[in-house]
């Protein structure tokens, strides 16, 4: 048996005319700008925010420094504001591909399915 | 205080306790990884494990697989002996998992069967594009094998008091040798469930050492952090007393050149993460894109619970155990973590958290081997030598067969890195996962016009520029604390390499496009495309 075929499991594979309809349909075309509405600026939010984490460590010594309260150093807030938005924005993610692409993605996947029978 | 007597002399703890509960550990594993083993009756069951994990347990055994003796040794030594600088190590770990999750675990379940060359040779020409995925996948497995082993030796000689190299280097062979048998009999689904199992300890390990340390400071942060720096003010160690352990730049201060190189440093970790073959792998286990994104949320949350763990273990160790006797002791600032657990808890939580971080570097080499072993036979036997022309059997058959050698490599690479920073070797691993293989998996996944040429440029260039790099680099050459600290042929400033491999891969995979004609196959775009968003393919439809 040939081991290139992709499938996971055994149902029916549609045709390469099939998918460049689905890819041209506007269903589709929600789903795919909605995703990247989504995670594009996210990740630039997250990119940005830790590029200037890792800068304000590399040159501002005295201001990761400050203290704030105890031993307590605007560093060490800012890295423990690290973890809190890698958490945030986790937890927003997870709503957002729940509410908004499981059942358009589930929707398409089904019409496709069908249009097998 | 008798610790630092004992840890000057080599010998804490008792070896018989240490030994014991590890050896339980390999029984109880091994009993297990035999029970599941007896399943693999097919290729998909033994290199994913049937895709019949959940969401939650795959999450737990990519935080097995990630939390590496790196993670747990490494970063809480670099935190006990120069402070904040070891905690960005943890804050680009973990935020690297974002990368991950908003770009990459989805789209990869949905378009890939096996392997990450799966993904990469979706729409673009096979043989080639697969050859050179699993060249670069074989790579960064064999660095991080490398980091893993190296961890090894400096723990036995710290733990079961052996300080000669031979000896050292058998318990080296060891570890390769119990770390093949799990590959063999286990799959991955042998593999995962040893994962799974040495995560729950590790996390619950570092939790309650954690607890410990909180209640012996009043659960006081700010005083934890006093007493870390009273101690490092204290430190007799030459160059440590002046260091300010609560701010950044204890390690990478000094000049210009390390400041350029700690922002190298940050973007390898944070780009790294989501371009590992072994953690790629790690979404094929599970049956849906869902649960694939269920894995990613279980593991950014007990990774970076972890992580806020070896935080306080870190400055714990500063505070409770000093400087003087971690740098002191036979594995140096990899020794911190075990030394506070003595401190803590004396010769059984010693041996507790012993068997554990050996535990972990058992777990990690394990999964490390079974993804560059299946790399080998899906993609250099199967695809590029024998055209598709065999068997998934067969495939199997040939990955064992890789398996053993890849772990006689990583065995014989292990006893001569013996005693290298691991926090350190892990990086460079990450720099070369960033380089060679996260600008392809992105643009194959999101550039409708990337082709083969890009492909292959990107990741042979971004490949042999990090190698080249690394090479010149004062890590392997050129200063004290280089592989080869006799010999010096540096020109590369920079330890780490990220800061010029990495934009290098992703110029290079645009260049390479553009320069071609290739415009691909609409139909295999348009394939892939709705594929890896839908999961056409991947799943069952919900009528069925």
């Amino acid at each position: 048996m040939p081991t290139n075929d992709l499938s996971h499991s055994n149902v029916p594979q549609p045709s390469g005319a099939q998918y460049m309809a689905v890819q041209a349909s506007p269903e589709f075309q929600e789903l795919r700008t909605r995703l990247r509405r989504f995670v594009f600026p996210t990740t630039i939010f997250f990119l940005v925010w830790y590029a200037l984490y890792v800068l304000l460590g590399a040159f501002s010594h005295d201001f990761m420094a400050t203290k704030v309260f105890g031993n307590i150093n605007v560093g060490l807030l800012l890295g423990l504001g690290q973890f809190l938005t890698t958490f945030l924005i986790t937890g927003l993610y997870i709503r957002f591909a729940n509410r908004v692409l499981d059942p358009r993605a589930a929707k398409i996947r089904n019409e496709m399915h069908w249009s097998e029978q | 205080m008798n610790l630092s007597i004992l840890a000057s002399t080599g010998q804490i703890g008792n070896p018989a306790v240490n030994i014991g509960i590890f050896v339980a550990f390999v029984v109880i594993t091994l009993a297990i990884v035999i029970r599941v083993g007896r399943r693999n009756t097919n290729a998909a069951e033994y290199f994913t494990g049937g895709h019949a994990f959940t969401g939650r347990q795959n999450g737990i055994a990519i935080a097995g697989d990630y939390l590496s003796a790196a993670s747990f040794l490494g970063i809480a030594g670099a935190i006990a002996v120069y402070g904040y600088d070891g905690f960005l190590y943890s804050i680009g770990f973990l935020v690297a998992w974002l990368v991950a999750l908003l770009l990459v675990a989805e789209l990869l379940r949905n378009t890939g069967k096996f392997t990450m060359a799966d993904v990469l040779s979706f729409r673009l020409k096979q043989r080639p594009v697969r050859l050179a995925a699993a060249i670069s996948t074989m790579t960064v497995s064999l660095f991080y094998l490398l980091a893993q082993m190296a961890g090894a030796g400096g723990l036995v000689a710290l733990l079961l008091n052996i300080q000669g190299r031979a000896a050292q280097s058998l318990v080296i062979a060891i570890v390769g040798v119990l770390m093949i048998l799990y590959v063999l009999i286990g799959g991955m689904t042998g593999t995962t469930w040893v994962q799974i199992i040495k995560a729950v300890l590790l996390i619950t390990g570092a939790g309650v050492m954690t607890l410990m340390v909180l209640f012996h400071f009043h659960l006081n942060l700010s005083e934890i952090l006093g007493s870390a720096q009273e101690m490092v003010h204290k430190a007799t160690t030459k160059g440590v007393a002046a260091r300010d352990v609560l701010a950044p730049g204890a390690k990478y201060g000094a000049t210009t050149l390390s400041k350029v190189d700690l922002i190298s440093l940050g973007i390898a970790l944070v780009l790294g993460t989501a371009g590992l073959p072994h953690v790629l792998m790690r979404f094929y286990t599970v049956p849906t894109a869902r649960e694939a994104r269920r894995s990613v949320v279980w593991a950014i949350g007990l990774i970076g619970a972890f992580y806020l763990f070896t935080l306080i273990l870190g400055y714990g160790a500063a505070a409770m155990v000093g400087p003087d006797t971690i740098l002191k002791a036979p594995g140096k600032e990899n020794s911190a973590a075990p030394l506070l657990a003595f401190e803590l808890g004396g010769t059984i939580l010693l041996g507790v958290i012993s068997a554990v971080a050996f535990a972990t570097i058992l777990a990690v080499v394990a999964g490390l081997t079974i993804t560059a072993a299946t790399s080998f036979a899906h993609d250099v036997y199967a695809s590029v030598m024998k055209n598709h022309q065999v068997t998934e059997d067969e495939q199997v058959k040939v990955s064992r067969i890789a398996a053993v050698i890849m772990g006689v490599a990583a065995i014989g690479l292990g006893i001569l890195a013996n005693g290298q920073n691991v926090a350190f070797l892990v990086a460079l691993a990450f720099a070369v996962a960033a380089s060679a293989n996260l600008p392809t998996i992105l643009y194959s996944l999101y550039w409708r016009r990337f082709n083969t040429r890009g492909a292959l440029w990107s990741m042979y260039g971004g490949l042999i520029s990090c190698i080249v790099l690394i090479i010149f680099s004062p890590a392997v050459s050129g200063a004290k604390t280089s592989m080869l600290p006799n010999a010096d042929f540096h020109f590369f400033p920079l330890q780490n390499p990220g800061i010029v491999s990495i934009p290098l891969a992703f110029i290079l995979g645009i260049v390479g496009t553009l320069t071609s004609r290739d415009a691909g196959d609409p139909e295999l775009n348009a394939e892939m495309e709705v594929r890896s968003l839908t999961g056409v393919g991947a799943e069952k439809a919900t009528h069925h």
